[in-house]
């Protein structure tokens, strides 16, 4: 077992070295640009574009040429909610997401409001659903999109996309959903769960960096949307700028690999997560989960460790990357939004830890983390007061704290 | 963000960690933070009835590894000093010493807060010492936690 040990995998994964290897000849060797239609540079990168646009149409049981190339998933989220709600402007001014989306899906649609547009932002429950009655209340007749994520970047729940599409075509919406964390991880059907805009991101699934797309569907309906890059009209006019043809090679190889071992990948990285959310619950007392325990993305597991500060934790795990939604993490020393949505409590949103495992982690790494964090837990509740007024039964949620 | 040197040494051995009798007449306590805010540190200091000198110190601190390096090098400065002297600490002293990042700045101030709370329980314990001598001050204020906690919790 080598260390460092990256438990971090949905902020970013290890590029699987079999995409690695498919990328490279489209550095050096077929390094045309694909909008040369004049020689066979042009031609061949051409060609690789288009055979990767089929692969990855393919993994959302859509058609290549609903597929738009992008720098990432942020820029295909401001594509699809920005481009879609300047072009159905006429239609309407109103867009439903939700609180718990990623800032890529939420800024955007804050930068819409201050242009007069409406937004609902929908609440979450505990376990970061949504209420779908609550969904079709919120649909007005100047509404025009609905997006709402596919699966959750900080707790892993997983909407009910397929019933959320079906709501959304009922009533003549279009549905985006950013599926940043989801593509690659669980099965995807762009036709069975309704879906006309959909975002996905080449990093997130052992491919590379820099790379993304939007898909559009083409039919049934056929959605439309404001270019928001504008310049050599690339990508059907919906995203101008050369092609990065390398990560796009590399992401649909990427893709392949994940909708080809999903059957035998997810059980068992989702077999490490429970082993990992078992061995550490068995060993400490006031550990709770975030999110859904069952709908939720084989890989993630996010642990709140009650009297302990996510920071301090991250500290004590020597050698171990994760996550963690404590404010101490970040500049702004406010904790998590995502966890505040799901009403978990400001002390235990400082107290979390988000463990994502992916393809490269093993189960002896799992034993690891697992021991490394219950002897940090144990040695920093040692130094906490919250832990030590715990232990004398006072209530620390009731106490009056002066702040 | 990496960390610095002194704070990974306080983070990984920290001084006076524990917890002294607070209902003893020469013990102070202050506890300043808030659970919400990620920040809760304990200190408390027993002073020499005599001398007038800290003679122990003890912190525990919920927060990052800067606020509990910020409590243990706190617990190490104010051993033997006196009271006054011990109020003479600043925030800024903690910044400089532990070369803490503009971003863990309240981490330092939070320290200082708790100094300055268990002083001023110990002296608030002193004075009502003096008004009352009869009473035993222990008993009077046992299990009454949330109390004590609003009397010796400062702004943060």
């Amino acid at each position: 077992m080598k260390l460092p040990i990256y438990f971090d995998n949905a902020a970013t994964t290890r590029v699987d070295p079999r995409v690695f290897e498919k990328m490279a000849p489209f550095f050096t060797e077929t390094f045309g640009n694909a909008a040369s239609r004049n020689h066979v540079f042009g031609w061949t990168a051409e060609k690789a574009a288009d055979d990767a646009r089929e692969q990855l149409g393919a993994a959302l049981g859509a058609s290549g040429k609903e597929i738009v190339f992008t720098s990432g998933a942020t820029e295909s989220n401001n594509l699809a909610i920005k481009g879609a709600a300047e072009m159905y402007r006429d239609k309407g001014d109103h867009i439903i997401t939700c609180v718990t989306e990623h800032k890529a899906v939420l800024d955007p649609c804050k930068h819409l409001e201050q242009l007069g547009y409406r937004v609902t932002f929908l609440p979450v429950d505990r376990t970061g659903s949504i209420d779908l009655d609550e969904l079709k209340r919120s649909i007005t007749d100047k509404t025009i999109l609905i997006s709402l994520m596919a699966a959750n970047n900080e707790v892993g729940t997983i909407h009910p996309i397929e019933r959320i599409g079906a709501i959304a075509h009922e009533r003549g919406l279009l549905f985006h959903t950013d599926a940043t964390q989801a593509f690659g991880k669980m099965p995807i059907n762009v036709d069975a769960m309704n879906i006309d805009l959909l975002s996905a991101s080449g990093h997130k699934v052992y491919g590379p960096k820099g790379i993304g797309l939007l898909y559009v569907r083409r039919k049934n309906p056929r959605v439309r949307l404001a270019a928001q890059m504008d310049g050599g009209g690339h990508e059907r006019g919906m995203r101008s700028g050369t092609l990065n043809v390398p990560g796009i090679v590399g992401f649909a190889e990427a893709a392949r690999i994940c909708v080809a071992e999903m059957p035998v990948e997810a059980p068992r990285i989702q077999q490490l997560r429970d082993r990992l959310h078992q061995g550490i619950a068995s060993q400490l007392t006031h550990v709770t989960l975030n999110g859904h325990p069952e709908h939720r993305l084989p890989g993630i597991v996010n642990l709140s460790f009650e009297f302990v500060e996510g920071e301090a934790l991250m500290m004590g795990m020597k050698d171990i990357a994760v996550s963690s939604g404590s404010a101490c993490t970040s500049a702004s020393l406010e904790p998590s939004y995502v966890l505040r949505a799901l009403g978990v409590g400001d002390e235990l949103a400082h107290s979390s830890i988000r463990f994502s495992l992916g393809r490269f982690n093993t189960q002896e790494e799992v034993d690891y983390v697992t021991a490394q964090a219950v002897a940090a837990v144990k040695r920093l509740r040692e130094l906490s007061p919250l832990y030590e007024m715990a232990q004398e039964g006072v209530d620390v949620s009731k106490v009056q704290w002066k702040a | 963000m990496s960390y610095g040197d002194k704070v990974l040494d306080h983070y990984n051995n920290p001084r006076n960690v524990g917890s002294l009798d607070k209902d003893k007449p020469n013990v102070g306590t202050g506890v300043v933070g808030a659970p919400e805010c990620g920040d809760v540190m304990k200190l408390q200091i027993e002073v020499d009835q005599q001398t007038g000198r800290i003679v122990d110190a003890k912190f525990k601190t919920f927060g990052c590894g800067s606020a509990i390096a910020s409590s243990s090098l706190a617990t190490e400065w104010i051993k033997g000093k006196t009271l006054d002297e011990a109020m003479e600490i600043r925030n800024t002293d903690i910044v400089r010493e532990l070369s803490l990042p503009p971003v863990k700045i309240h981490c330092s101030v939070l320290a200082e807060d708790a100094i300055r709370a268990a002083i001023k329980d110990v002296k608030e314990k002193r004075e009502r010492a003096g008004e009352a001598v009869t009473e035993d001050a222990g008993t009077r204020r046992r299990g009454d936690a949330e109390k004590e906690d609003g009397e010796t919790t400062s702004r943060v």
